[in-house]
């Protein structure tokens, strides 16, 4: 478990940006307490400064979780959010969004027609429970 | 989000109500009449009027015979005065009957059934013999076997005089006869069954199989008298036949039949049962109210899990997967059987605690432990497997737990890496013997040795729980061991250990229900707090077999531990002969001294004792203590039996015992100083002393008796210290502390404090009494080195 680099915040905090914008500031100056991020195991975890001062004895590679986890880097360093972020980014989301045919008019589109859309699920706790953290 | 029902393209299903043809009307019962209930046919109304003249023949037939029947009579009336007594009291009919035969009486019995029916009182007595022939001519199919009837008499009737009549009889009267002699036979193959009965039954035979299973008979062997077998050869034999309907192995079946003498069966047929289906709401996100509403919208139906818990509630049925609805996924609720919410309810987490779960995945109670604490404070998961480890994960973050640290250690080196918490949970790796419906493979595969592993690793995961524990908590030191097994060994055992090895009491689990754990069972006797555990069962709280214990820690000393760091800082003081820092230890001894006092477990109770039967008392505890350190397995008794083990002990602890000699000696010498500070603090013992040296003069005496060997091995001693450097005797003093502690021998426990010359001697005896006064009070572990 190791702060982030420079690179490394940059990276993230770009993608969180996208999401949030400004209020990544409120990530991080909460009033109820200092919350920080965190690396492990090329996962970007986010807790609290007290959290991870306790889990500071627990060695790299027992530790398999802290906090919550926000998302990972790929072997190319660039940061992928997990559906796990959602709760966090949720209260202070941005007015973005994203328009698509709802399912039940992809149901009836013509045969030969691909229809790909997928950002995030919650599905994804069952089905990515290996790969969530 | 969902789809909605399209009600539009719905086609008409059936006819529609309108189109229901109505039936016939039907009278009320109370308006039908009696007429309509039975028409005869043509054939049965001829032969119901065959059956009338036969009647009327039948009728004078009788009168005839009365006549001729009296006349005999009036013939030998005077022969048989007294038998006719009764006889002549009653009507002229009985009279006439007398001499004829039994025959009417039989009839009258049968004929009971039809009476009604036919009405009329006169017919009676012939009319159940017509139908019985009317009958037979229906099975024949015609009156012709009035033919076979004959045969049958030949046959058969030869023992009656009756046989020449038959050519006079009319056929209903053989009719009659040949329904008696059936009755007859009847009559005595039913005599000759029921012997064979109480012959069959006088040497009882437990029947095999599923009979059995029904009655206790085992409880109540007393009621079947001439049994040929032993009681143990019934137990056997039903311990066979259950692992065989049941598909038990005999260890487990022996075992579970311990447990459950009386209501085995129950508990094997709830075995073979699905536990109901339950949820626990994660309040973290919603209500449960909410929840259920949510739910049954979706199709499932569902109720309250009771009242013992405001977040569980059971699935009856379902339309949707449970694991896989959109509540599921946002973590709503959690999947969790409800016997895992005892264990969290028994921890009672509270806000801004530090928790452990030493054995979490996959993360339910974990689960349930952070949303009672409300995401604050810490709460920390550990499990041995890397791969259920994740599962815990995906759980916390679908929960939206976030205050929790995810670890893969071994539960036993925890203590190592992080101490210090509020509470504990330990749900240790079990056999499974309570979940059998969960996983029926644990029928066959646990054998004793699966059980004692089980057992030693539950013993070695408490201690490390224990001592992850912070007695001085403000809000906790309590420590909640739970497992799905039902076994003693993985339980109560476990549990008595845990109160033998460190300063933990056991305290109620706030539980108002389920069975209060064993206190003894067949060869175990177990602390009597072991009444505020505990036990749940699948036949009788419809949860899954469970065990549940809470322990609060009250001091963080680990009792042999402390001891043996006393005795190393001992002899490095000695050796140093720094004596300011001997005082200073023993200013902290008496104070933790005191502090264990007060703490005192319910220990003490047992270890007090008259004072002349102290020493004794606690060599005997000292050493049963060692021999549950070790178990009772096979291996423990070899380790035991090892002579180099015990000779390093006997050595070892005879070097200490000298080493404390000269501690004292010297403490006489020099800290005069002491002895005034000490003696304000003693005066108050003195005064006990004075009358307790009057009973206990054995200390003294044995003092004196075992001189002359102290005084050897102190020679001894003395050139084995003048070999070894001081820090060389530092290193032994450590290794000394890595050796496994042996039972001690009486030897070792013999050895005495050196008498002191002179007025000295005064001191040191005070001393000694008044250890020994304090040893009364203190916890049996402690008493070894206060012996000297």
């Amino acid at each position: 478990m190791r702060p982030l680099t420079d690179e490394e915040t940059v990276a993230v905090f770009e993608k969180l940006s996208k999401y949030i914008g400004e209020n990544i500031r409120l990530l991080i100056d909460r009033p109820d307490g200092i919350y920080c991020f965190r690396l492990n195991n090329e996962r970007v975890y986010y807790c609290s400064e007290e959290l991870m001062k306790r889990a500071a004895n627990i060695s790299r590679d027992n530790l398999v979780n802290l906090g919550t986890c926000f998302g990972k880097f790929t072997k190319t360093r660039k940061f992928r959010l997990h559906i796990t972020a959602l709760d966090f980014l949720a209260p202070y989301a941005k007015g973005f969004g994203v328009t698509a045919k709802s399912t039940t008019d992809c149901r009836r589109v013509d045969p030969m027609t691909i229809v790909c859309f997928h950002q995030a699920d919650i599905g994804e706790y069952v089905r990515n429970e290996e790969t969530l953290t | 989000m969902g789809q909605k029902r399209d009600f539009v393209d719905r086609p008409k299903r059936g006819p529609g109500r309108k189109t229901k043809k109505q039936g016939l009307p039907e009278l009320p019962k109370q308006l039908k009449t009696e007429e309509t209930k039975k028409k005869l046919g043509s054939r049965s109304r001829k032969r119901l009027v065959k059956r009338l003249r036969k009647q009327t023949e039948l009728e004078q037939k009788k009168l005839i015979k009365k006549k001729q029947v009296a006349a005999a009579e009036d013939e030998s009336d005077d022969e048989n005065e007294e038998g006719d007594i009764s006889s002549h009291s009653d009507s002229e009919d009985m009279e006439v009957t007398d001499g004829y035969t039994d025959d009417n009486k039989q009839w009258l019995k049968l004929s009971k059934k039809s009476f009604k029916k036919q009405g009329t009182h006169k017919q009676d007595d012939v009319s159940e013999d017509e139908d019985d022939s009317v009958e037979e001519e229906m099975e024949g199919g015609s009156s012709s076997d009035d033919d076979d009837d004959e045969m049958e008499d030949d046959f058969i009737g030869s023992d009656d005089d009756e046989t020449n009549d038959d050519d006079d009889l009319l056929p209903v009267e053989k009719a009659a006869k040949k329904l008696q002699k059936k009755q007859k036979r009847d009559e005595h193959l039913a005599e000759a069954e029921l012997q064979t009965n109480i012959a069959a039954s006088e040497i009882y035979h437990l029947p095999s199989g599923q009979e059995i299973t029904k009655e206790y008979i085992l409880l109540q062997l007393a009621i079947f008298k001439g049994m040929t077998l032993s009681r143990k050869e019934y137990v056997n034999q039903l311990l066979k036949d259950m692992c065989l309907y049941y598909s038990y192995n005999n260890y487990l079946m022996m075992k579970l039949l311990d447990l459950f003498p009386q209501e085995i069966i129950e508990f094997l047929e709830a075995n073979e049962a699905q536990r109901p289906i339950t949820i626990r709401t994660n309040t973290l996100k919603t209500r449960r109210r909410d929840l259920a509403q949510a739910l049954i919208n979706r199709g499932v139906n569902l109720d309250p899990i009771g009242k013992w818990s405001k977040v569980g509630l059971v699935i009856y049925d379902s339309q949707v997967p449970i694991g896989a609805t959109p509540e599921y996924l946002a973590g709503h609720y959690m999947l969790q059987g409800g016997s895992s919410f005892l264990p969290v309810m028994a921890l009672a987490p509270q806000d801004n605690e530090r928790i452990l779960d030493m054995a979490a995945a996959p993360g339910g109670k974990t689960t349930y432990i952070g949303q009672l604490m409300h995401n604050t404070g810490m709460l920390f998961a550990n499990d041995a497997n890397k791969d259920r480890a994740k599962a815990i994960i995906s759980n916390l973050h679908r929960m939206g737990i976030t205050n929790c640290v995810v670890s893969n250690y071994d539960g036993r080196t925890y203590p190592k890496i992080l101490i210090g918490f509020d509470r504990v949970l330990l749900d240790a790796p079990c056999s499974g013997t309570g979940v059998i419906s969960k996983d029926p493979g644990v029928k066959t595969n646990k054998d004793e040795k699966d059980i004692l592993r089980c057992s030693h690793l539950q013993k070695e995961l408490i201690l490390a729980a224990i001592d992850c524990c912070d007695a001085n908590s403000k809000t906790g030191g309590y420590i909640v061991f739970s497992t799905c097994s039902v076994m003693v060994e993985e339980n109560e055992w476990v549990i008595d250990y845990a109160l033998k090895k460190r300063n933990v009491k056991l305290v109620p689990t706030g539980l108002d229900f389920g069975r209060e754990g064993f206190m003894n069972f067949k060869e175990y006797r177990f602390h009597p707090s072991m009444k505020l555990t505990r036990r749940f069962y699948p036949h009788t709280h419809n949860l899954d077999g469970f065990f549940v214990a809470k322990l609060k820690k009250f001091s963080n000393r680990i009792p042999g531990q402390d001891k043996d760091k006393e005795d190393a800082t001992e002899a490095d003081a000695h050796l140093q002969e720094t004596i300011g820092k001997n005082k200073k230890e023993d200013t902290d001894d008496s104070d933790n001294e005191e502090e264990k006092n007060k703490t005192m477990d319910v220990d003490s109770a047992t270890s007090d004792g008259d004072d002349k039967n102290d020493d004794d008392d606690e060599e005997e505890e000292e050493d049963d203590d060692q021999e549950k350190e070790f178990g009772t397995g096979e291996d423990a008794v070899n380790r035991r039996r090892i002579p180099e083990f015990r000779g390093i002990s006997v050595a070892v602890r005879e070097k200490k015992n000298l080493k404390r000699k000269f501690k004292e000696q010297d403490e006489d010498n020099v800290s005069k100083k002491q002895k005034i500070v000490k003696s304000m603090t003693r005066s108050r013992h003195d005064a006990k002393i004075s009358v307790k040296r009057n009973t206990t003069p054995r200390s003294s005496k044995k003092a004196s008796n075992e001189t002359p060997e102290a005084s050897q091995s102190l020679k001894a001693f003395k050139t084995a210290q003048s070999v070894q450097s001081s820090s060389k005797t530092a290193k032994t003093a450590q290794h000394v502390k890595g050796i496994p502690k042996m039972p001690k021998t009486s030897q070792s426990v013999k050895v005495a404090p050196t008498p002191v010359s002179g007025s000295r001697k005064n001191d040191a005896q005070k001393r000694n009494t008044k250890k020994t006064v304090e040893k009364k009070k203190a916890p049996k572990t402690f008493t070894k080195k206060r012996k000297s």
